[in-house]
């Protein structure tokens, strides 16, 4: 048993809190889906197998020596996992800032926050490891089974990169809360969270799209153009990727210089974290500014109203905003696709489609649960006037006008160049909308704004039928814009997906 | 389960009358693992303060929240000025307004938009809105922070803008849970001053609270439930001559009420 108030003791209690949070998300807090979770970690952890094995054991058998493209093929796709942990790591460092929960607590106590502090920053390492380990350790296993033990470096080289992501990001963050202050620096900082997590995506595919016209990342890296720009193989660039093959020197430079590099990162930025945290609490209770008053009310309809609250609470959601910024970026690279295609190639901008009907599913489907789920004053707007179904229509309707406004440029870009692919895709993204949309009001479950990025613990069941709807209207508006007639039966898989959706929804027994 | 009873009661001008009773509950049934509500017979004049006291977990909030058209009860008839509030939500909600004791505001919103928005839910004419919007944030001492979004601001402050919302449709019967939980002095006395004016002109005001000094001095008549069901009812005069003590507080004659009926269940 640790001495209270040790950094070993505060490592327990945060496990413990970390471990609660998680099972309670992945069960949306009922014991009795704990044996499901396993069976279904199970059957995940088959099939990822599976996928890896079928994507990687061709390349085992063929050999896998360390030369040039292998290290920059592993070396991208490492580095590309990196954006994501280190996005991972930004937003949690932010919550750290701004999420109070037991901070009053701790602060008020006499025990040290650094050690508080020092621990959390380790947390956040460990998650960013464990997240990206359950999606590439299957890889490695396989890897390993097939060429050879070296490979279980891999997993030392994924520790760094944790080490050095978080290390990065509470930097970063940091760097930002002292320039910015601690009013915008949560905004800038969810907005740079996930444009680092898009970045290195959408810039390779950008730029396989301009060299090789397809969305191959792999392909580019594997370009002789790429692999004769890369430095030789002595470079210090590929030591994580030589370290990922089992070349022990280098693993133990690159722990060595990311765990180092957390340490001190650690050791000198804990003990004003905790002066962070104060002033990030400020901001709550500093007057806010007033606004460029509107001198007069506006004449609304019931619906109206309710449009216009949805469209200004999303608007001044500032998360919301860097995820749909984060939908749209992804949209660049299609958009890239047009510009370079247009006029010439009609062809190939038949990817497109299925890219901006996904995207819209999607996004339809966080505003939906937003607008739906996340209404603030549920009890306010129940006790108006107006029926429940007009609540909802009008909320179906804001939803669909914003995920519009995002679309619509695009889609009349396309139309220039392809009207019949625009067409499609017009058609898919209508429907792709308007099934997350209702996916989300079958699913509804009241839960505070603030939880959104936890609305698919509400129901998984949701959060399955929305990304299936999405991939199948997808791929019904590709296979309909390629003039396949397959798009019908893809279409009645997805309508028959959304009655069954429909069929299993939970019954809604408030309001009158 | 049984349908809720409903009455032919049709909405009309007639339907309105000062007259009716505000609010009349027959029978009234909900129940979640256990009866909330139990076959609850209530009435509220027109125009009168009436308190509504009870233990937690007596009933109090699962009755409220049933007239504001929150919950659908198992049984019974909720009338709302003559209006049947089962069959013609619409037509009930338009006359009520619901406080909660956690003010259901925006917090990317300021005071003027929210009242703005509360307007349009209301259907109210949006000049005649905006007047009584901006007489009410004068009232109630927000017109510094009029134009401020309303995060960060304060449990008083926030439960201000929604009676401000809750006021800015003029209904002819009010309700609150416990609407003074978390206030200061000042604020609750903002709360409590506007309450009273709106009954002198004629509202009518339902109000649960466990601030029994509250409705000791503002309240003209109290009921007390207990289990889901009114075990005692009428002005505190009333009450003390039950209870047989003439010059006891509301505090001792309540207490002295539910103890007896936790006796006798």
């Amino acid at each position: 048993m640790s001495q209270p108030a040790t950094l070993t003791w505060f490592a327990r209690h945060e496990l413990c809190l970390f471990w609660r949070d998680w099972l309670s998300m992945m069960t949306a807090g009922k014991r009795s889906r704990e044996p499901v979770l396993v069976v279904v970690a199970l059957v995940f952890a088959v099939l990822i197998h599976l996928l890896a094995y079928y994507l990687v054991a061709p390349l085992a058998e063929a050999g896998i020596a360390p030369d040039k493209a292998t290290l920059v093929a592993v070396t991208g796709s490492a580095f590309l996992s990196w954006t994501l942990m280190l996005s991972q790591a930004m937003e949690s460092v932010t919550r750290a800032f701004y999420t109070r929960q037991d901070l009053d607590l701790i602060l008020s106590s006499p025990a040290s926050a650094r050690r508080v502090f020092a621990v959390r920053m380790a947390a956040i390492a460990l998650a960013a490891t464990a997240l990206t380990t359950v999606l590439a350790g299957p890889f490695l296993n396989v890897l390993v089974l097939t060429d050879g033990a070296r490979w279980l470096a891999g997993y030392g080289v994924l520790a760094a990169m944790g080490a050095l992501s978080t290390a990065f990001a509470v930097v970063l963050t940091v760097a930002l809360f002292r320039g910015l202050g601690p009013r915008r620096t949560r905004l800038i900082s969810q907005i740079v969270s996930a444009v680092v997590g898009a970045a290195f995506v959408i810039g390779v595919q950008a730029v396989a799209i301009l060299s090789t016209g397809s969305f191959s990342r792999l392909a580019f890296l594997r370009s002789e153009r790429v692999v004769a720009l890369a430095p030789e193989t002595e470079s210090l660039l590929w030591r994580p990727a030589q370290a990922a093959m089992g070349d022990l020197p280098a693993l133990g430079l690159v722990l060595a210089a990311s765990l180092g590099l957390l340490v001190v990162v650690i050791a000198v930025f804990s003990a004003n974290f905790g002066d962070h945290v104060v002033a990030a609490a400020g901001v709550a209770y500093e007057g806010n500014k007033a606004r460029r008053a509107r001198e007069s009310f506006r004449p609304a309809s019931t619906e109206r109203a309710l449009r216009r609250k949805e469209w200004t609470l999303l608007r001044r959601d500032p998360w919301l905003m860097s995820q749909t910024l984060m939908q749209i970026l992804y949209l660049l690279p299609p958009a890239l696709l047009l510009w370079q295609s247009f006029a010439d190639n009609v062809g190939a901008l038949l990817v497109m489609v299925p890219v901006m009907v996904m995207a819209s599913g999607q996004l339809a489907g966080g505003l939906a649960w937003l607008a739906v789920s996340g209404e603030d004053a549920p009890d306010l707007v129940a006790s108006a006037p107006i029926s429940p179904r007009a609540v909802i229509a009008a909320k179906i309707e804001a939803v669909l006008g914003a995920v519009a406004m995002v679309v619509a440029p695009l889609l009349l870009a396309l139309a220039l160049a392809a009207p019949r692919l625009a067409l499609a895709a017009a058609l898919g993204i209508a429907v792709a909308a308007c099934s997350g949309t209702l996916i989300q009001i079958w699913f509804r479950a009241q839960a505070k704004r603030s939880n959104f990025r936890r609305r698919q613990t509400s129901s998984r069941v949701a959060t399955l039928a929305e990304a299936l709807s999405s991939i199948l209207w997808a791929g019904t508006a590709a296979l309909a814009a390629a003039g396949s007639w397959f798009a019908a039966a893809l279409a009645a898989v997805a309508l028959l997906g959304l009655a069954g959706t429909w069929m299993i929804r939970p019954r809604q027994t408030e309001g009158v | 389960m049984a349908r809720p009873a409903r009455t032919n009661t049709r909405e009309s001008a007639a339907a309105m009358s000062p007259l009716l009773p505000a609010l009349e509950l027959r029978g009234l049934t909900k129940r979640f693992d256990r009866p909330a509500v139990d076959g609850l017979d209530l009435a509220v004049r027109g125009g009168e303060f009436y308190a509504l006291l009870g233990p937690n977990g007596a009933g109090k909030t699962t009755t409220l929240r049933i007239v504001a058209g929150l919950l659908r009860p198992d049984a019974g008839a909720v009338s709302v000025f003559g209006i049947d509030a089962l069959r013609h939500p619409a037509e009930a909600k338009r006359v009520i307004a619901w406080v909660s004791d956690e003010p259901m505001i925006y917090d990317k919103l300021t005071p003027f938009e929210y009242l703005e928005f509360v307007a349009g839910l209301w259907s109210i004419d949006a000049a005649t809105a905006e007047a009584r919007a901006r007489g009410l944030i004068d009232w109630l001492g927000l017109g510094p922070h009029a134009h401020e979004r309303c995060q960060g601001f304060s449990k008083g402050m926030r439960q201000k803008v929604a009676l401000a919302g809750a006021l800015v449709h003029e209904p002819r019967l009010i309700i609150l849970d416990e609407p003074l939980t978390g206030l200061d002095a000042g604020s609750a006395r903002q709360v409590k001053d506007v309450l009273a004016g709106r009954v002198r002109d004629g509202a009518t005001v339902i109000m649960t609270t466990h601030i029994l000094e509250v409705a000791e001095r503002m309240a003209e008549r109290i009921g007390v439930i207990d289990k889901g069901r009114l075990i005692a009812e009428g002005s505190l005069d009333e009450l003390r001559r039950r209870a047989g003590k003439g010059d006891s507080s509301l505090e001792d004659i309540f207490l002295e009420l539910v103890a007896e009926q936790s006796g006798g269940a």
